[in-house]
């Protein structure tokens, strides 16, 4: 389980020595995005249109955290499951997008694109909200204010604690560590 | 004839909304400290000191352990001799749970028409599931259940002929394929009999009960516990990177049955497994 100290944007050499199961500590800029968030950016790629947020390089973090108490960065902020974005993944990935936190396993089409991409899917602790939340030092609204918790942030991280669930060899840690330990 | 206030049962269900998201209850803490310790996967030994680190922190500092702080599902048993005054008890809950999510700082998810959405703001309406039973008390059950545990829980109308042999393959395989989704090590909920919405809702009921407990019929704990042997042996572990924790507890509820139907149920809780309970 070897581990790594990476920051956004993420380069492709960063990613080709991920191998699924080691560790990542990750700082820099994540954008966060769940299901009406990719709808509406594959739209607008659909559409031939402006996106609101860069995709080159970036990382998207699958939640919707919790509202902000008083006196904090942002509330209670874990995983959601990356599954329900598998349908528009590979379209984000196509356009520059090299990965992504979440939890749970991906489908084929987009381990597929992860390959063709050069793009790496990361697991956070479902449920580690509280925890995750000390990672994040800032968090800006940057689009979809009206979706709520759905909106897009800008969010600074520091020290982001994740594991290489997938990567861009085809490497599923999921499926490896359960067949170790399955009987 | 015995009185209960509508503002009480205001009071007591704001006060559990939070609770129940800012603290892990007694017996769901034991059973992953447990788990913390026999956990032979380094993974998922780092996994379950992640949540338990968690547990502290959100107690601490009043912070929900999971950003999806669930739909309020509200179990009552009403005695039918106690009456609630000064409101009914639908518009007092729903009181509650607005009240509860606001001032928390717990994220609403409640969308109002589920085709069209629109969240309603104050995460209402909650799921009652009332019952009358004799007494002049009310208990109270708070279940905040997150969206990611159940989408991976499943309904089947069997056959008769499919039998026990048929409810744990329906169990060990639905679990391995939720894999890591519904955020293990799990909770099942197991409802077996009754019709088709009865059995359901046995398996979400099965979720109330403290995890170590056994179901009164020994038939039945014996079962639960070769079914948790079964979904351990899996090797899904904790988030589903492998481990020897794929689940806390597996409880059973069952019903009477109609001579030609076979439904079995199972509603999975993720590792929180938040539940909170109150007599008024």
């Amino acid at each position: 389980m070897a581990e790594h100290i990476l920051t956004t944007p993420l380069k492709d050499e960063d990613i080709k020595k991920l191998k699924a199961g080691d560790k990542v500590s990750l700082s820099g800029e994540v954008y966060t995005a769940r299901d009406a968030a990719h709808k509406r950016l594959v739209d607008l790629i659909e559409e031939g249109k402006e996106l609101p947020i860069p995709l080159e390089g970036q990382v998207i973090y699958y939640v919707g955290p919790a509202p902000t108490p008083p006196g904090k960065a942002i509330g209670s902020a874990g995983p959601t499951t990356s599954y329900r974005m598998d349908p528009y993944a590979p379209v984000l990935l196509d356009h520059g997008l090299k990965g992504m936190i979440g939890k749970g396993g991906r489908s084929q089409p987009v381990v597929d694109s992860m390959k063709k991409n050069v793009a790496v899917y990361f697991a956070a602790t479902g449920g580690a909200a509280a925890l995750i939340s000390r990672a994040i030092t800032a968090a800006v609204i940057v689009a979809y204010e009206d979706l709520g918790a759905e909106a897009i942030r800008k969010l600074t991280v520091k020290d982001f604690p994740l594991i290489v669930a997938q990567d861009c060899h085809g490497g599923n840690a999921f499926e490896e560590g359960q067949k170790k330990y399955a009987r | 004839m015995r009185e209960i206030k509508a503002a009480k049962i205001t009071e007591e269900i704001a006060r559990l909304c939070q609770e129940a998201n800012f603290e892990l209850e007694d017996d769901v803490q034991r059973a992953l400290e447990k788990a913390h310790a026999a956990e032979e996967s380094p993974a998922g030994k780092e996994v379950l000191r992640q949540i338990l680190e968690n547990s502290g922190i959100a107690r601490e500092e009043r912070m929900p352990m999971c950003q999806d702080t669930g739909l309020a599902v509200i179990f009552a048993e009403l005695g039918q001799d106690a009456h609630i005054a000064g409101g009914d008890f639908e518009t007092a809950v729903n009181a509650g749970v607005s009240r509860g999510y606001t001032e928390g700082y717990l994220r609403k998810s409640a969308l109002a028409d589920p085709v069209r959405g629109g969240n309603t703001k104050d995460n209402t309406p909650a799921v009652i599931h009332l019952t009358l039973v004799p007494g002049d008390k009310l208990k109270l059950w708070v279940v905040p259940k997150g969206g990611g545990s159940e989408n991976m829980s499943r309904i089947a109308m069997m056959k008769p002929a499919d039998g026990i042999e048929g409810i744990k393959k329906f169990v060990v395989e639905n679990v391995r394929e939720a894999s890591g989704n519904p955020c293990p090590p799990i909770v099942v909920g197991v409802g077996i009999g009754g019709t088709f919405e009865r059995c359901a809702q046995l398996a979400k009921k099965a979720l109330l009960r403290e995890i170590g407990s056994e179901h009164a019929d020994p038939f039945y704990a014996g079962l639960e516990k070769e079914l948790l042997t079964l979904v351990n042996d899996t090797g899904v572990g904790p988030m589903g990177l492998g481990g020897r924790t794929t689940a806390l507890a597996v409880h059973i509820e069952v019903a009477p049955r109609h001579i030609a139907s076979f439904p079995v149920a199972m509603n999975i809780n993720c590792h929180a497994a938040r539940h909170k309970y109150i007599e008024l």
